[in-house]
């Protein structure tokens, strides 16, 4: 009885001691809802690992405003439902700045929470940061005052890659074959719209939907593609559906050049090389680590010496959160209240190249300069490949930041 | 349109064989012990990852043969200490018990090779195109599953059909007792049993690794689609899973080149216009779209229509 007693006054002190130190303590917490699990692990786990890279950093330097950054992970499973539930878990925890970004209907899901949990919640307003979803709706039409977009939206990215490939005669015909979901489906159509436009000598041969990570074998539609004739494919799949597309490619020969949104992903890269398909897949991009720009190449081999396994996949995260830090040095507060209006229209040396990108106040989209790279071996001054492969991204195209802004129809309402 | 028929036909039966490959120890465990094995296609997974593993030290050939075996192993041990003392609990014990087992290991290979795909390759021995057709190529490795898997649906049937084992496999299976009685381990059939079924997935996995893409959530992907086979083929029936397999390959590949619609079918008639309002959602949606539901929607039927499957000799 005694011993019970004994160790019960001691589990009270340990616990009354953590709990003071988690007082005096007072960090930054950031929430992290993103897929840890599921199909979109590997892409969860990699920007879990660059915002762990990036707090290190930070916090090695005395933190934000003199707090130590907390990333605290929660794994939403790619789903709208889950992640609604996991946000307000981080609210209760009091996380007040979420980072959200795959899947463009979990982020109109989270968008829309937040907005409305801000109206219902005042002084305890939360801000979402989303650093991958791209559907242009969510900074036009559904455009929030708390919803931050770093990366560049679907009409941004289709503008500058048909640009891109009207800009090269070889290509006659081309082949849209997207993701049979939203946000598929607007890149499809302005794709169309662009590709066979006015002046353009380009005809579309076939615009195919596949069934969203459903698809095992890819080579039917590899026979579709060739027996259309098309030069190009241009497809904004990405994770299995892209893997398994090209891989498909590579073993029927199919020896024609893909224009594609997310080749960079994680395993892509791979079943790229297995597929034998040098230079000849193009992505499009805010940068990549093989850009001729030391400071970046620094950071991204530092990084690297912590996490060998992939490079750097998320360049926006680190404007992401060197802005949003930046935001709260300015304010002096790291309540959204006050730091969202210093993030409005900000002007931010871009992490991959050191050019300056900005923040448009009027829908909170950023505009950076754009890269369009293809995957191939390495040469002269092109030091990172990509997952052991040898093969690495080099430039083919740079977008400067004035011809990559296009309109919106946002009418935000401001608090 | 011959170009069309020639190559979806090749296409798929190749698909299909790769399905039998993956499907035919599902069936084999499903029809000699009754057990629906929900962590079939992890163990298809454990093969891959191991013959990746494997092949990366030791080569693609030894992989073929020591990842089978090792996870046969593993398939025995899970029959000896897990799924034996659940059978007593009837067969949702068993079901639950095995899908457990899928999420484990899911985390365990996870744990070990991470989330990212890994660089599992075609053995260069058979990197290179076995022939063109209409300007496609077929790559040698891809013919080679099929060899394979025409190859196991041989033996298997043998065995089955035409030796003691078979036999007494499945007596055991309706008369476990008499079986017994006439001085047969039960117990060590089934774990015997059991093994071979999850050494066919690992075969599957070792050959499809290089040909998909092997990573961590490969068996979610693959799951369902063997259930349909199981389920169409017919209960204890191995013929019925082959069939089964070829078919659903062949229907999803013609259904990927069809390009048509309810609204190309019914052209601009004044029935089309009413119809057009009510099935707004479905109108324009091309049979090439919903290819890959098909299989499911052919289960649905199967199970309203003919319960027992397309060959089944048991009705459950």
């Amino acid at each position: 009885m005694r011993k019970f007693v004994g160790s019960g006054a001691l589990a009270l002190v340990v616990l009354a001691s953590t709990a003071l130190s988690a007082m005096a303590q007072d960090t930054l917490k950031i929430g992290y809802v993103d897929p840890l699990s599921g199909g979109g692990a590997a892409a969860g786990q990699i920007g879990m690992n660059q915002l762990n890279y990036i707090a290190e950093a930070v916090n090695a330097k005395g933190g934000v405003l003199g707090k130590q950054v907390e990333i605290i992970p929660y794994d939403n499973k790619l789903d709208p439902q889950v992640s609604l539930v996991q946000i307000q878990k981080a609210v209760d925890q009091g996380v007040r700045i979420v980072i959200q970004g795959n899947g463009s209907s979990v982020a109109a899901a989270v968008s829309d929470f937040v907005t409305k949990f801000n109206s219902r919640n005042p002084g305890k307003e939360v801000v979402h940061i989303n650093h991958a979803a791209i559907d242009p709706s969510l900074t036009n039409d559904k455009c929030s005052y708390w919803h931050f977009a770093f990366d560049a939206n679907v009409n941004i990215k289709v503008e500058a890659m048909t640009n891109f490939m009207k800009a090269n005669e070889a290509i006659k015909k081309v082949y849209l074959i997207n993701q049979d979901y939203s946000f598929g489906h607007s890149v499809a159509e302005a794709a169309a719209a662009k590709l066979s436009g006015e002046g353009s000598s380009i005809e579309v041969v076939g615009k195919e939907f596949v069934p969203l990570q459903k698809v095992t074998d890819f080579s039917p539609y590899i026979a579709k593609i060739r027996a259309s004739g098309a030069d190009s494919v241009f497809t904004a799949n990405w994770g299995n559906d892209l893997q398994l597309l090209i891989k498909a490619a590579g073993d029927a020969g199919l020896d024609i050049n893909w224009y594609t949104f997310y080749a960079g992903l994680a395993g892509t890269p791979t079943a790229i090389k297995q597929a034998g398909l040098e230079d000849k897949v193009f992505q499009i991009t805010e940068g990549v680590n093989n850009l001729d720009y030391m400071p970046m190449q620094e950071e991204v081999k530092a990084y690297m010496a912590k996490y060998p396994d992939a490079p750097i996949y998320y360049p926006r995260l680190f404007n992401a959160m060197g802005m949003v830090f930046d935001a709260i040095e300015e304010a002096g507060s790291d309540d959204p209240v006050k730091f969202v209006p210093k993030l409005e229209g900000m002007k931010y040396m871009n992490f991959i190249d050191g050019k300056e990108g900005f923040m448009r106040a009027d829908d909170h989209q950023y505009f950076q300069t754009m890269y369009i790279s293809g995957l191939g071996a390495l040469g002269p001054n092109q030091p990172f490949e990509e997952e052991n492969t040898g093969w690495g991204w080099k430039v083919a195209a740079t977008i400067p930041v004035d011809d990559t802004i296009v309109s919106t129809t946002c009418e935000m309402e401001r608090p | 349109m011959l170009e069309i028929v020639f190559i979806s036909t090749l296409n798929g039966v190749l698909y299909g064989m790769l399905l039998f490959l993956m499907a035919s120890g599902l069936t084999v465990i499903f029809s000699m012990m009754g057990v629906l094995n929900f962590a079939h296609a992890s163990f298809y997974m454990l093969g891959a990852f191991f013959g990746f593993e494997i092949s990366r030290h030791v080569g693609f050939w030894p992989g073929l043969v020591i990842a089978p075996v090792l996870v046969g192993l593993i398939g025995m041990a899970v029959e000896r200490y897990g799924l034996r003392q659940v059978h007593r609990h009837g067969h949702v014990a068993e079901l639950l018990f095995t899908f457990g087992l899928t999420f484990i290991i899911q985390e365990v290979v996870q744990m070990v090779w991470g989330k990212l795909a890994v660089d599992y390759k075609v053995p260069p021995a058979l990197d290179f195109p076995a022939f063109t057709l209409f300007a496609t190529e077929y790559p040698a490795f891809k013919i080679f599953m099929l060899a394979i898997s025409i190859a196991i649906f041989a033996v298997l049937l043998l065995i089955v059909k035409r030796t003691r084992v078979g036999l007494v496999v499945q007596a055991a299976l309706s008369h476990p007792d008499m079986v017994g009685m006439l001085g047969h381990n039960v117990g060590r059939v089934f774990m015997l049993v059991f093994g071979v079924g999850a050494g066919l997935a690992a075969v599957a996995g070792v050959i499809a690794g290089p040909a998909l893409v092997t990573q961590a959530n490969m068996a979610a992907a693959l799951g369902p689609i063997l259930f349909v086979i199981v389920v169409v083929g017919g209960l204890g029936s191995l013929s019925g899973a082959f069939v089964a397999s070829l078919l659903i390959g062949l229907i999803q590949t013609f259904a990927v080149a069809v390009n048509v619609s309810l609204a190309d079918i019914l052209g601009d008639t004044q029935m089309a216009e009413t119809l057009s309002v009510w099935f707004s959602d479905i109108w324009s949606v091309t049979v090439a779209q919903i290819a890959p539901i098909l299989p499911y929607l052919l289960l649905v039927l199967i199970l309203i229509f003919r319960p027992r499957g397309l060959m089944g000799n048991r009705e459950s």
